[in-house]
């Protein structure tokens, strides 16, 4: 789960992580009245969406008046944003962070990753601030310093001071940088993030340090111990088709094909889009139904997935373990009739109970394609859509 | 012999008299795995299954001799149970739970060190061996006896494996699901010399899928180590970036992520590889050969 800049910066704040003085507004008059009782000079106007990248896309902008302020609000707050994390559709910007702008000396990255290798929190750092740190590990991956922490005593002062000589942090900087570095370890511990940076944190003209930016992703198998971090959850930032399947305890996520995939196991999910890519074809969405799949469940399987317009056939692919393949055949013949899905269902079934799923599909008087096992299924998914298509284009082509 | 589960090893089952658990202990006794009975803390003193119920590890481990668990436990309470394992001598601890927090399993791998436990899953179908018996949730009739162990993060990738090897008369030594979390116990590359020394084995089939290093790591360990064919395929050719894809570590962060660069990378390190996900069974046949 992702939260807002705004979010994360308040909740970085709590633990003694400075900021620059601001609040979150959803008019430009309130941006106006909040650059006012900031107070200095100049602003800046940052649109709040759940992206990186917002800065080239037009959303962070700085103002040197309250009029300016004014100004840019408006024109960013209800604007569409297309940054190269949004897709071509862009992202609608409901509401904007107003700062004090700061004169920065120097720009530092500072972030906490979970290394998988290591299977620990470690602590990335490193003097290219203001860049994404991919970018700096892919070209310069010398300057990226890294410490990794003991999960029994924490972040240590003496790995934090390591880290802030390593990457030029001295002097009367020197404890600010710890502080920061403890804060942010302390405020990703406590509330089960699983990645937390500040980039950049900044040097600014008066000697201090100030997180300017900062994300946090947290731990959705944790949210249940962590009622405060689930309230910010923004439901607006996040595809509908997605929201819904969480609820119904489907794994969905929409993809860009016109083949509709209903499978069981994120494992086979993935290697059926992969057939159906090698085949030629292209996936419309990764659905993973899950163990213990009821009827009720498949049929919301089928809602979800057929919300998606560019879906023209649907595959199923089930290999039933702790699954049992009647009652998802009995599933899809309830979804195939309260939905009345007219379109082409491609139905692979094998594992436990599936001579009784393969009956109970023939019983039915809808014309299933039955597969025989998943190279089959994603070769007839892929003729089938193609075949589709082939009789769509002639006809548009004539009303054009 | 046979890797992690053998006719010698001992099983419990943490959170016994829950449904799954019940369930799934009935079904591994049917196929002939030894348990020696259970844990379910306050109904120590019990029987379920016809089998002795105590309220603490060490007690099970005192009384039967245990020395592998199955844990159930639902994911809030996983964590803990799995230390408690720890702490009793529990050699091989199986752990089945689905969406135990992250940081939940860095202060247990912690727990873990300097310890002989080791830890396959969370998030696994489990252990089997075919013919001996089985720890964990998945279907065991469409195992049997043979020759070709089996390591996977997915469940049902593994299944699926199993049926295409099926159909062209191959079966497995064991069967290894290390699960699909970002961070787990036991490894691809431990599970794979495991297979390289036992007897049993003459071939390996790893099956990974996008996110993390760890398909690379193995493959790299046994380009240096492993005598034994190694075929190898991952998941995901066609994830999108920045998605978790069902899995909480099914995640691709870089482009070392990415299942074409670690299938690229494999292959070129000169191990077997599986590129459409039909053809593994038969991948696999040719690499015996």
């Amino acid at each position: 789960m992702n939260i807002h800049e705004y979010q994360t910066k308040d909740l970085l704040n709590h633990y003694g992580v400075p900021v620059p003085p601001g609040r979150v507004v959803h008019t430009d008059a309130q941006a106006a009245s909040v650059a006012e009782e900031i107070g200095g000079a100049r602003w800046v106007v940052k649109a709040q969406i759940h992206s990186g990248g917002r800065g080239k896309a037009g959303g962070v902008r700085v103002g040197s008046s309250i009029d300016e302020v004014r100004v840019i609000a408006n024109e960013i707050i209800g604007s569409v944003l297309v940054t190269h994390q949004t897709g071509a559709e862009g992202r609608l910007v409901r509401r904007v962070l107003v700062e004090q702008a700061s004169n920065i000396v120097r720009e530092y990255y500072i972030g906490l990753v979970i290394d998988r290798a290591t299977r620990r929190i470690t602590l990335v750092a490193s003097a290219e601030g203001g860049v994404e740190i991919e970018v700096v590990a892919q070209q310069t991956p010398e300057r990226i310093i890294r410490e990794i922490i003991d999960p029994a005593v924490g972040l240590l002062d003496f790995q934090c001071r390591k880290v802030a000589y390593k990457v030029g942090l001295k002097g009367t900087l020197l404890p600010q940088a710890v502080k920061v570095m403890k804060g942010l370890y302390r405020c990703m511990r406590d509330n089960d993030a699983i990645m937390a940076e500040i980039n950049p944190l900044a040097i600014v003209d008066s000697g201090q340090l100030l997180a300017l930016d900062a994300k946090m992703s947290f731990d959705d198998n944790a949210m249940y111990r962590r009622p405060t971090i689930s309230e910010l959850r923004d439901f607006d930032e996040e595809d509908p088709k997605e929201v819904e399947a969480t609820g119904h305890g489907l794994n969905y996520i929409a993809l860009d094909g016109d083949v509709g995939c209903i499978v069981n196991g994120a494992g086979l999910a993935m290697a059926t889009m992969d057939a159906i890519t090698l085949h030629g074809g292209r996936p419309a969405n990764f659905l993973d139904v899950g163990g213990g799949a009821t009827p009720e469940k498949v049929a919301n399987a089928f809602h979800i997935v057929l919300q998606d317009p560019a879906v023209k056939l649907i595959l199923i692919n089930i290999f039933a373990g702790i699954n049992r393949c009647d009652w998802i055949a009995t599933g899809i013949i309830q979804a195939m009739r309260d939905q009345n899905i007219k379109m082409p269902i491609i139905v692979r079934l094998a594992g436990t109970n599936v001579e009784e799923g393969r009956a109970i599909l023939n019983a039915s008087k809808f014309p299933f394609i039955i597969a025989s096992d998943l190279n089959d299924a994603a070769a007839i998914a892929v003729t089938e859509v193609n075949n589709i298509v082939k009789k769509v284009a002639p006809l548009e082509k004539e009303h054009s | 012999m046979s890797v992690f589960l053998n006719k010698d090893s001992r099983v419990i089952f943490q959170g016994f008299t829950g449904q799954h658990a019940t369930f799934h202990a009935e079904e591994a006794m049917k196929i002939g795995t030894k348990v020696t009975g259970g844990v379910t803390p306050g109904k120590g003193g019990t029987q379920h299954l016809g089998l002795p119920v105590f309220d603490t590890v060490e007690e099970a481990v005192r009384e039967t001799g245990a020395d592998v668990s199955g844990i159930f436990a639902p994911p809030p309470f996983a964590a803990d149970a799995i230390m408690e394992a720890i702490d009793a001598g529990i050699k091989t601890i199986v752990v089945i739970a689905d969406g135990i927090p992250v940081q939940d399993m860095v202060r247990v791998e912690r727990y873990r060190l300097g310890t002989n436990s080791i830890i396959i899953g969370p998030n696994t179908p489990g252990i089997i061996t075919p013919g001996v018996g089985k720890v964990g949730i998945m279907p065991s009739h469409i195992y049997s006896p043979g020759r070709v162990g089996i390591v996977s993060r997915s469940g049902t990738l593994n299944y699926e494996a199993v049926a295409q090897m099926s159909e062209l008369g191959l079966g497995q030594s064991s069967s290894i699901g290390i699960g699909g979390d970002p961070v787990n116990g036991t490894d691809f590359a431990t599970v794979l010399k495991a297979f390289e020394d036992d007897p049993d084995t003459d071939a390996v089939l790893m099956i990974g899928e996008i996110g993390g290093p760890q398909e690379v790591d193995a493959a790299r360990w046994a380009k240096k180590n492993m005598r034994k064919p190694l075929i190898c395929y991952v998941a995901g050719l066609s994830a999108p970036p920045g998605r978790r894809m069902g899995h909480a570590g099914a995640i691709i962060s870089s482009e070392s992520d990415t299942a074409t660069a670690k299938i690229d990378t494999i292959e070129a390190l000169g191990m077997f590889v599986v590129r459409n996900p039909a053809d593994i069974g038969a991948t696999v046949l040719r690499a015996i050969k």
